[in-house]
């Protein structure tokens, strides 16, 4: 039976470990061929692997984001290797706890090349590979943070606020093209990047105080919404914002 | 191979025509048993014809959403029938198009009372019959004229927007109870309740308005969501706001 994403070529980024893993592992279950990108080239690599060991297809690009150049040359990889692009998920990106005062200008700069412009840079040069595929599905990772404010955050919530409505610009400016595009916003989710923040009962009880549905999620929680975003059933949804957070914003 | 929803015991409220049939047919596609409701008795029947057709089984209850202990005998003809709800899909409701000067206190009336006070009633008494389930997915059909402001429509803006936060309020009461509750904003979609608006190109184009899609939706591209929503997949997803809307409140 085919599977939800069948045939299509999805790009990716971050895919090395945590969330980025799990949308890469289960768009390729649903039948589409994964470029994975990430500057952890171990953990990219091992993604690979264990797409092409289900009998998927997939590809490995070590790159950074935040260059622009380097954006232009993966998806020129990409395009040579699958002829097109489909699916474009902008989920690489880093996560800073810093009082506003006690964040330095290269914190902040760091925080904007890979979170803003690392999202700008996908948006921008994978136009030409979903023309060539006549249309395509954008989602970009953003937040909770992107959305209701926190303390100690600032940098990180900055970006993500930037990705939520740079989400909204590239809808409308790529509408014509049959391309959507949506913003993911996970609330606080069990992965590497959190794994700190929830070190022990007492620490994740505190950072869960909002989430209504009292726990953590796991990466696939976050990773079937994706799925839903990438494929035709949500055809009529773009410049859309998908809450996946637990209640967390809705208290 | 197993329905996305297979098994599951459904309840749609307005099922006899437009979005409210295709969410019964959907679901009953993915797997589950449908309770189809409806004042429109021919509509609602035909709908349980349909299903039924196709090897699902259906139940259709004619009653008026407005009415509490309508509701409540409802609920109690569905447990009767299936012993459990796990879905529930509040979509009945009617669209008044008049200004703030216009509506007369009747028209605000009955607009509050099927549109508000009918979601209202379905959340509070589907409570025992979800908790017979162990949990459930209750979804509420909200509009982008829940969100954004339009002129010509005040009372059911008035209604949608109170069925937008509505459903965050039951997100967070029944999330003990491993209920979750979120809501659907549709745009612009092609059923009886907009045809006369979308009667010729002229109209249809005035009444997109903001749409970036330039298009109407097709009922099942709405749908999709709630299937998602009714769905496993989206466990992680409560209070939310899912906007179906081809971009309209993006602008």
């Amino acid at each position: 039976m085919a599977g939800r994403v069948e045939g299509k070529i999805a790009f990716v980024t971050g895919g090395g470990s945590g969330m980025g893993r799990e949308h890469a592992l289960l768009m390729a279950e649903e039948g589409a061929s994964i470029i994975v990108s990430d500057v952890n080239e171990a953990g990219g690599r091992e993604t690979v692997s264990m797409i092409n060991s289900k009998g998927g297809q997939g590809l490995f690009i070590n790159f950074d984001v935040a260059s622009e150049a380097a954006w232009q040359s993966a998806v020129n990889q990409a395009v040579s290797t699958f002829g097109r692009v489909d699916i474009l998920v902008n989920n690489a990106g880093i996560f800073m706890m810093k009082m506003m005062a006690d964040t330095t200008g290269e914190e902040l700069d760091r925080m904007l090349n890979i979170n803003v412009k690392g999202v700008f840079y996908g948006c921008k040069h994978i136009l030409p590979a979903m023309q060539k595929a006549g249309g395509g599905s954008i989602i970009n990772i953003s937040s909770i943070y992107g959305v209701i404010g926190a303390p100690a955050a600032s940098a990180y919530q900055a970006s993500k606020g930037a990705v939520r409505i740079l989400t909204k610009s590239v809808a409308v400016e790529y509408a014509p093209y049959n391309i959507r595009a949506n913003s993911i916003h996970p609330g606080v989710i069990r992965t590497p990047m959190t794994k700190d923040l929830m070190a022990t009962p007492d620490s994740e009880k505190a950072i869960l105080a909002s989430t209504i549905l009292r726990r953590a999620a796991e990466p696939r929680e976050v990773a079937y919404p994706v799925l839903f975003l990438a494929s035709s059933e949500s055809s009529y949804i773009t410049g859309a914002e998908i809450m996946v957070d637990g209640g967390y914003t809705t208290v | 191979m197993a329905g996305r929803v297979e098994g599951k015991i459904a309840f749609v409220t307005g099922g006899g025509s437009g979005m409210g049939r295709e969410h019964a047919l959907l679901l009953a596609e993915h797997g589950a048993s449908l309770i189809v409701s409806d004042v429109n008795e021919a509509g609602g029947r035909e709908t349980v014809s349909m299903i039924n057709g196709k090897g699902g089984q259906g139940l259709f209850i004619k009653f008026d959403v407005a009415k509490e202990a309508e509701w409540k005998a409802a609920v109690d003809q569905a447990m009767a029938s299936f012993g459990r709800v796990d879905i529930l899909v509040n979509n009945a409701g009617i669209l008044i198009m008049k200004t703030t000067q216009d509506t007369t206190g009747e028209e605000l009336d009955r607009m509050l009372d099927i549109n508000v006070k009918g979601v209202f009633y379905g959340c509070k008494h589907i409570l025992p019959a979800m908790q017979k389930a162990g949990g459930g997915s209750i979804v509420n059909i909200s509009s982008i004229a829940g969100i954004i402001g339009m002129a010509g429509a005040a009372a059911y803006q008035a209604a949608k927007g109170a069925v937008r936060i509505l459903t965050k309020s039951v997100a967070v009461e029944y999330a003990p109870f491993n209920i979750r509750a979120n809501s659907i904003h549709p745009g612009i979609i092609r059923t009886p309740m907009t045809q006369d608006f979308l009667v010729n190109e002229k109209t249809e184009k005035a009444f997109l308005g903001t749409t970036i899609l330039r298009r109407p939706a097709e009922p099942r591209e709405v749908s999709y969501p709630v299937l998602f929503l009714a769905s496993g997949e989206s466990s992680y997803i409560t209070g939310a706001e899912i906007v179906v809307d081809g971009g309209y409140t993006t602008m």
